[in-house]
C-alpha cells in the first residue's frame, strides 16, 4: 500500500470506498445458504409456540378449554390472557401510544387475532395442540368500513373510556382514534373559494401488506441461572425492542440481550411488536427453556402489520394557466382493531403532510382521522417513510386530475408548479424544510430519455387505431415526480414511544490497520456491511475489504433506532462518517507527531497523511494505526476508536422522475408494462450497484401494489387474501425490465451528502403505474379509479366508460 | 404414529433417519439434517424458497413428505459450492451481478437456476424469466437475477468449451 | 401449516394399491404429485390417516402413442408431458396447455392423473381432456373400468371415481391430422388458476370446445362444438356462454368472468382456426 507509483485515483480505487460498485460481502454466505435467519436458530431443548387464532372478526370469547390440547404428546402448556394478566402482559403498548391485546382478553377484534399460545416440543406437536384448543365465541356485529365505524353504535374498543382523550388528543366517537391537523385551514378554504379552477377527488390507497419472504419470528431464551434473557427476532429496531421489553416486563435492561440475526426482508413489517414476541418470552420464563415462535404465511398476512388503507379526499385549486394555488386534504385512516401504526409520536399520520409533493403550493391544509375497524392492526411504512407513499400517491393523482380539468399535458402542469432549484432550502406550506433539489433538471432529463413527445404521438396514433377498430389495446403513459422525506429524527421532532430517533456508529481501528464498525441499525437486505464500510474506507483511508461491520446485537452495538423509513444512510450513515472523522482527526495528530511537523502541516490524501507541499513525506493510515497502539505519543491516549451518536439537523428529501408505458387490453383487463424509466436523485451515491438493485426491487413492489396486491376482507371481516395464491406478488415473468438513471443533488446538511434511496421506488412507482392506467382511459373521460388495477378492475373501468359496446 | 425409516443421498452424502411420515421434506432437511439453506416462505408451494433438486428435478420441498423422498438423490444450495469451498459459478454470478439482497430467496433461486441451466444451457432472457417463475423474490425485482443466470450460462458454456 | 399425522404406504403395484384402498376405506387417500392434496392436508382440510403414495407404480407411467390413440400413465408429470416431442407432434394442445399450468417446480411433480382425478374446478387438464374426448381408466380391487372424461365430473371435488378406485391411465383419441388447436388461458400471474380458460379443437368438419374454472366442473358443450364445426363461431360462443356458471372470487365477479370467458374462447377459436389445415 506504500507504493508511491500508484496515483491517488488508483489508491482510492483500491479502497473500494464511496462511489464504487463494490460486490457485497454478505453474499458469500447468502449464496451458499449459510445465512443465519431466526428460524435457523436451534438451541438445546428449544420448544416451539404456535397460536390459536380467532376465526371471527368480532366476537366475545366465552371460554377457552385446553384440556384436550394438553393431552397431545409433546404439548407442554397452553397460555391464555388469564395467565398473562398477573404479569401485566395480557396487553402491550403499541408504537402509536395505544395498547393491544397480546392474547384475547374477553373479545377479539379481527380475524386471525391471537387467542391462546400453545407451547410444545416441536412445531408439529404445537400445531396438533392448536387444533384441539376449544374456544367458544359469541359473535358480535362486524365493522369493516371506516366511514360506517364513525356512525355505528357498535363499540369496538370497550376497554377505552369514550370520554377520555386518546394518545393524540380528543376522540370524536367511540370508534375514533385521533384527528391530526396541519396547515392553515381557513386560508386554504379561502383560496379554494376564489380559485379559477378547483378539482375534488377521493383518492383511495388500498390496504396491502409488506409481506417479506421471511415471516416474523423470535426465539426467547431465559437463563434462570444468570437471570439474562436473550431474544433473537425479526426486529428492524433491536435496541428499541430491548428498551420496550425492559419497560413492559420489568426485567432490567442490562439483563436483556436482543439480537436481530439475518433478516429475510422487512419492508416495515418487522418494525412492529407482535404478540408472538411477548409470548415466546413468557413461555421461556415459564418453562425455563428456549422457545421459538415463527409465524406461517397466513399468520403473517392476517395478523402482522398491514400498510396504507387511507381514504384521501382531496381538493386542489389552480389558476386557469395551471399554477396551483392551494391544496386541501381530508384523510380517513383505517387502523384496524388497535392503533399499532408505526409513526413518530408527534406524527400520528406519519409524514402525510409531505403531500404537497414536489410542488410550490402556497397554502395547504391536511386533516387525518384515525378510525378503529374489525381488521388487523398495523399501518406500517411498507417500504416508505411513514405514510409518504400515501402522500405521494395523493398529490400525483391530484395533479393528473387537475391536468384533465385544465385540459393540459400533465408533464407541463408539473413543470410549471415544481419548486425551483433556487428556492431550496424550501419551506413547505405543511411545515417541512426541503433540504435540496433540482426538479426541473431531473424532469427534463427524464422526458428526453423516454422521448416523451414521441410517446405521446404514438399514443395518439394508437388511440386513433382503437377508435377505428384496428386494435383493442390502449396505451397509457404514466408520469410521476415524487419528493420523499426520509431519515427521521431529528430527535426534537421524532421519537417512537419516547425513544429519540438518532442513530449511531462505533469504529475501532485495529493495530494492523483493519477495523470493526458497529451500528445501531440492522440490514434486511440493504447491504449495510458493504456500504457502511465504503463510507469508512473513504473517510479514513482503509480498504473497505479490511473493515468488518456488525449490527443487530444490543450487547455489542451502540444504541440506535434501527432500519426503516430509509433512515439508515441519512442517520446511521452520517454517524458513520462523523465517527470516522473523529478517528481521522486523531490520526492527523499522530501523523504529525510521526512526521515531526505541526498538526496543521499535514493533510489527508486518500489513504495517508502527507506533509503539505512535500507529498513524498507521508504516513499511511496503516502506519498510523500501528503507532496509535504501540508508540507512546505525548498528549494522546493509546488506541484509535470513536463513536458517534448522530442527531440529524433535518430530514433528507430524495426525489425522482419516473415514466412508464403500459398497454391495456380493454376486453380482458390485462395490462402489460411496456417500459419503465426511473430517474432517482438520492444525493451522494455510495454504491451505484446497490442503489440500482434497490430501485429494481422497490419498483417491483410498487408494480405489485398498483396492479393487484391487496389485503381484502368480506363484509363479515373474513380475510380473503391470506395466501400467496391471492395476495399478488409478481414473478420474474410479470415483472418488466427497468431502465435506471440518476441526477445527483447532495444533501447540504448530511456529512457526505447522501439522502437514502431504498423506498423512493415504492413511493414513486405506485403513482407512476397507476397514472399510466388512468392515462390510457383519459380520452374516454376517466378521472379517478381505485387501485389495485387488477384485471377485473381495469375491465370494469373500460366497461363503465362504454368501451365494450 | 410410528416413525418410518428413510434413507437418501443429500449433497453427496448418504443419510439415514427415523422420521414421522408427516414430516415435510423442508423440515426434515432443516431440523433433522441441519441443512438450513432451503428456506420456508409461503408453505403453499408458491414462493420457491424451499426449492431443492431431487433426482434432477426442481422441487418445492415444503410440499413433499419425507417418505416421498425416500431413496432419492437430493442437492440443496449447500451442495452447489465447489469442493474446495469456493463459490460455484451460479453462486459467484449472483454475487457479481447483485442478484440477491436479503438472501432469503437466494438458495431456492440458485438451486432452481442450476437445474434450468442443466436443461437449457443457453437460454434466452425470456426462457430464464419463464423458467424462474416458480421462485418469488421481494427484494431484487428479478432484473439482476436474470442477468446473473444469463452470465452463469455464458461462463458455464465457456468452461465446458475449455474442457473439451 | 402443519398436516395431521398419518401412516405412509408405498405399494409396488396397482393391485396392491387398490387392495390398500379397499382395506383402509375412507381413511386412506392416494398421493400422486401431492400439489393439490398436501396443501389441503397442511390446512387440515383433508382428513386422512393413511396416505398411499403411487410413485413406484411403473404401470402408471409412460406415454404410448399409436396411429389412432395416445395413452398417458396417470403418474406422468406435467414436465414429462411438455418434454415429450412425440406427444407434442401427436396432440400438440397438451404441451400448450401444460406450459400454462402452475410453475416449473410444480410441473416437475404434478401429474396428469392427479390433475384430472382430483375434481378441482381450477385444474386445467379436466377441461382439456373433455375437449379431447379422453377416457379415464380406473382400477378397483376387482376390475378396471373406463369412464369418459365428459361424464367424470359431478361437482367440485366429486367425480365418478369410487373411493377405492385408482385412476391409472388416460386414453386419448388422436385428433385427425390438420386439426387446429388452441389452449387459451387468462390468469393473474404464473402459478394462478384460470380466470377463464378455453380448449378448442377444430378441423375436418369437427370441433370440440371445453372451458376451465367457469363452473364447479369443467364445461364441455356439445352444441358449441357442433356450431363451431359448422363454422358458426357466434353460435359456438353463445352455446358456451349458456353453459358456464362462474362464481365470484378474488379474480373478479361473475359478470367479468363471463365476459372474459367469451373473449378467451374467441381468441382460442381464432388461433385454432388459424392452425387448421
Amino acid at each position: 500500500m506504500n507504493d508511491q507509483t500508484l496515483t491517488p485515483e488508483e489508491r482510492a480505487a483500491n479502497l473500494k470506498g464511496m462511489g464504487s460498485s463494490r460486490k457485497r460481502v454478505e453474499d458469500v454466505r447468502f449464496t451458499q445458504g449459510k445465512g443465519n435467519y431466526v428460524d435457523d436458530i436451534k438451541l438445546d431443548g428449544m420448544l416451539f409456540g404456535d397460536f390459536v387464532r380467532s376465526p371471527y372478526a368480532h366476537a366475545r370469547v366465552v371460554s377457552i378449554n385446553a384440556e384436550e390440547a394438553l393431552k397431545v404428546p409433546g404439548v407442554l402448556a397452553v397460555i391464555t390472557a388469564k395467565d398473562l394478566e398477573p404479569l401485566g402482559l395480557h396487553w402491550m403498548p403499541t408504537l402509536a401510544g395505544d395498547k393491544q391485546m397480546v392474547l384475547a382478553d374477553g373479545k377479539v377484534l379481527f380475524q386471525g387475532q391471537e387467542v391462546a399460545f400453545v407451547v410444545a416440543e416441536d412445531r408439529y406437536a404445537a400445531a396438533d395442540g392448536v387444533e384441539l384448543v376449544e374456544v367458544e365465541y359469541e359473535e358480535l356485529p362486524v365493522i369493516v368500513d371506516p366511514f360506517e365505524a364513525l356512525q355505528s353504535d357498535v363499540v369496538l374498543r370497550e376497554d377505552l373510556d369514550p370520554a377520555a382523550d386518546g394518545a393524540h388528543g380528543p376522540r370524536k366517537h367511540h370508534n375514533h382514534i385521533f384527528t391530526w391537523e396541519q396547515g392553515d385551514k381557513d386560508a386554504t378554504e379561502a383560496v379554494l373559494a376564489e380559485a379559477d379552477v378547483v378539482v375534488e377527488e377521493m383518492v383511495y390507497y388500498h390496504r396491502t401488506h409488506p409481506c417479506p419472504l421471511e415471516t416474523c419470528g423470535s426465539v426467547a431464551s431465559m437463563d434462570k441461572v444468570t437471570g439474562k434473557l436473550t431474544l433473537w427476532g425479526t426486529f428492524q429496531a433491536p435496541h428499541a425492542v430491548r428498551t420496550v421489553a425492559s419497560l413492559i416486563s420489568g426485567i432490567a435492561e442490562h439483563n436483556i440481550r436482543v439480537i436481530s440475526p439475518d433478516i429475510g426482508g422487512g419492508f416495515g413489517n418487522k418494525v412492529g411488536v407482535y404478540p408472538g414476541y411477548i409470548c415466546s418470552i413468557v413461555a421461556s420464563i415459564v418453562t425455563g427453556k428456549p422457545v421459538k415462535w415463527v409465524e406461517d404465511r397466513m399468520d403473517n398476512l392476517m395478523s402482522t402489520a398491514f400498510a396504507r388503507d387511507y381514504w384521501m379526499q382531496g381538493k386542489i385549486a389552480a389558476t386557469k394557466e395551471g399554477k396551483i394555488t392551494g391544496l386541501w386534504c381530508h384523510t380517513t385512516a383505517d387502523h384496524g382493531g388497535f392503533d399499532a401504526c408505526a409513526d413518530p409520536t408527534k406524527f400520528p399520520a406519519g409524514f402525510m403532510n409531505i403531500c404537497t409533493g414536489s410542488y410550490d403550493i402556497p397554502v395547504a391544509y391536511l386533516a387525518v382521522d384515525g378510525v378503529y375497524t374489525n381488521k388487523a392492526p398495523g399501518g406500517v411504512a411498507y417500504r416508505c417513510s411513514f405514510r409518504v407513499t400515501e402522500a405521494a400517491y395523493f398529490i400525483e393523482r391530484m395533479i393528473e386530475v387537475l391536468a384533465i380539468k385544465l385540459n393540459m399535458d400533465a408533464a407541463e402542469l408539473r413543470r410549471i408548479n415544481f419548486i425551483k432549484a433556487d428556492q431550496f432550502p424550501y419551506q413547505s406550506a405543511l411545515g417541512w424544510e426541503y433540504d435540496s433539489g433540482d426538479y426541473h433538471t431531473a424532469w427534463d432529463k427524464a422526458l428526453k430519455a423516454v422521448d416523451y413527445e414521441g410517446l405521446r404521438k404514438e399514443q395518439a396514433q394508437q388511440l386513433e387505431d382503437f377508435k377505428a377498430g384496428k386494435t383493442r389495446k390502449l396505451m397509457g403513459i404514466g408520469l410521476t415526480h415524487f419528493t420523499e422525506i426520509v431519515g427521521a429524527g431529528p430527535v426534537k421532532n421524532c421519537d417512537i414511544l419516547g425513544l429519540g430517533m438518532f442513530d449511531s456508529c462505533e469504529i475501532r481501528i485495529h493495530p494492523t490497520g483493519s477495523a470493526i464498525a458497529r451500528l445501531g441499525t440492522i440490514s434486511q437486505g440493504q447491504g449495510h456491511a458493504t456500504t457502511f464500510a465504503q463510507i469508512i474506507a473513504s473517510e479514513i483511508g482503509l480498504p473497505a475489504d479490511d473493515i468488518t461491520l456488525e449490527e443487530g446485537d444490543t450487547d455489542t452495538a451502540p444504541y440506535g433506532l434501527g432500519t426503516y423509513g430509509s433512515r439508515s444512510t441519512p442517520v446511521a450513515g452520517a454517524a458513520t462518517a462523523m465517527a470516522a472523522r473523529k478517528i481521522r482527526a486523531k490520526a492527523q495528530m499522530i501523523a504529525a507527531y510521526l512526521l515531526e511537523v505541526h498538526d496543521d502541516d499535514v493533510e489527508f490524501d486518500v489513504d495517508r497523511f502527507v506533509v503539505k507541499g512535500a507529498p513524498e513525506r507521508f504516513k499511511t493510515m496503516k502506519e498510523i494505526a500501528f503507532a496509535a497502539y504501540n508508540q507512546a505519543i505525548p498528549g494522546l491516549e493509546p488506541g484509535l476508536e470513536a463513536v458517534s451518536y448522530y442527531d440529524p439537523p433535518n430530514m433528507t428529501y430524495p426525489f425522482g422522475a419516473y415514466i412508464c408505458v403500459v398497454d391495456i387490453d380493454v376486453d380482458t383487463g390485462e395490462t402489460d408494462i411496456r417500459s419503465f424509466y426511473a430517474l432517482d436523485d438520492c444525493g451522494t451515491r455510495i454504491n451505484p450497484m446497490i442503489i440500482e438493485g434497490q430501485v429494481h426491487g422497490g419498483l417491483t413492489e410498487a408494480l405489485a401494489i398498483a396492479m393487484g396486491q391487496e389485503i381484502a376482507y368480506d363484509e363479515m371481516g373474513n380475510h380473503k387474501t391470506a395466501t400467496l395464491m391471492d395476495f399478488f406478488i409478481p414473478t420474474s415473468w410479470e415483472t418488466p425490465t427497468y431502465v435506471t438513471d440518476h441526477t445527483t443533488t447532495p444533501s447540504p446538511h448530511h456529512p457526505i451528502g447522501a439522502k437514502g434511496v431504498g423506498e423512493s421506488p415504492n413511493v414513486g412507482g405506485v403513482p407512476c403505474f397507476s397514472n399510466a392506467v388512468h392515462d390510457a382511459f383519459r380520452p374516454f373521460g376517466l378521472t379517478q379509479s381505485h387501485m389495485p388495477h387488477d384485471h377485473w378492475r381495469v375491465w370494469k373501468t373500460a366497461r363503465e366508460l362504454g368501451l365494450h359496446a | 404414529m410410528a416413525k418410518m425409516h428413510v434413507k437418501m443421498t443429500v449433497n453427496g452424502k448418504e443419510v439415514e433417519a427415523l422420521a414421522e411420515p408427516r414430516t415435510l421434506l423442508i423440515h426434515f432437511l432443516r431440523e433433522d439434517l441441519n441443512i438450513t439453506g432451503p428456506h420456508i416462505g409461503c408453505e403453499s408451494s408458491h414462493c420457491g424458497a424451499c426449492t431443492v433438486d431431487i433426482d434432477g428435478k426442481s422441487v418445492k420441498s415444503c410440499t413433499m413428505f419425507v417418505g416421498q423422498a425416500n431413496g432419492t438423490d437430493i442437492t440443496t444450495v449447500e451442495g452447489l459450492t465447489n469442493p474446495d469451498g469456493s463459490l460455484g459459478v451460479i453462486q459467484e454470478m449472483f454475487r457479481e451481478h447483485h442478484g440477491l439482497q436479503c438472501g432469503y430467496c437466494t438458495p431456492g433461486m440458485i438451486t432452481r437456476a442450476h437445474r434450468l441451466l442443466q436443461e437449457n444451457p443457453s437460454p434466452t432472457e425470456e426462457e430464464v424469466r419463464f423458467g424462474m417463475a416458480g421462485n418469488l423474490c421481494r427484494c431484487t425485482g428479478y432484473q439482476n437475477i436474470v442477468k446473473a443466470i444469463m452470465a452463469s450460462a455464458d461462463m458455464l458454456n465457456a468452461q465446458k468449451e475449455a474442457a473439451e | 401449516m402443519i398436516p395431521g399425522a398419518f401412516e405412509y404406504h408405498r405399494p409396488a403395484s396397482v393391485a396392491e394399491a387398490a387392495g390398500l384402498l379397499s382395506q383402509l376405506g375412507d381413511d386412506a387417500r392416494v398421493l400422486a404429485g401431492g400439489h393439490s392434496l398436501i396443501p389441503m392436508m397442511k390446512l387440515r382440510m383433508a382428513d386422512l390417516s393413511h396416505l398411499v403414495d403411487l410413485q413406484d407404480l411403473d404401470e402408471m407411467k409412460g406415454i404410448k402413442i399409436t396411429v389412432s390413440s395416445v395413452t398417458i400413465g396417470a403418474m406422468v408429470t406435467q414436465h414429462e408431458l411438455i418434454a415429450d416431442d412425440a406427444l407434442a407432434a401427436a396432440v400438440p394442445i397438451i404441451r400448450e396447455a401444460a406450459l400454462q399450468i402452475a410453475d416449473p417446480q410444480v410441473r416437475y411433480v404434478g401429474t396428469i392423473g392427479g390433475n384430472v382425478a382430483n375434481g378441482d374446478p381450477g385444474n386445467d387438464m379436466p377441461g382439456l381432456m373433455q375437449c379431447l374426448n379422453a377416457t379415464y381408466e380406473v382400477q378397483g380391487t376387482e376390475a378396471s373400468r373406463m369412464i369418459n372424461a365428459r361424464e367424470f365430473y359431478e361437482s367440485a371435488y366429486f367425480t365418478a371415481r369410487e373411493e377405492e378406485e385408482i385412476l391409472t391411465r388416460i386414453h386419448i383419441p388422436r385428433p385427425a391430422g390438420g386439426t387446429g388447436y388452441a389452449y387459451e388461458k387468462q390468469k393473474r400471474k404464473i402459478g394462478d388458476y384460470a380466470t377463464a380458460a378455453a380448449a378448442v379443437l377444430v378441423g375436418g368438419g369437427e370441433a370440440s370446445v371445453a372451458m376451465t374454472n367457469l363452473s364447479d366442473t369443467p364445461v364441455w358443450s356439445q352444441d358449441a362444438g357442433k356450431a363451431l364445426a359448422s363454422g358458426d363461431v357466434e353460435g359456438c360462443v353463445a352455446a358456451v356462454m349458456g353453459a358456464i356458471d362462474p362464481a365470484d372470487d378474488m379474480r373478479g365477479p361473475v359478470e367479468f368472468k363471463k365476459h372474459v370467458a367469451g373473449m378467451i374462447l374467441r381468441r382460442a377459436i381464432d388461433r385454432a382456426l388459424s392452425r387448421a389445415s
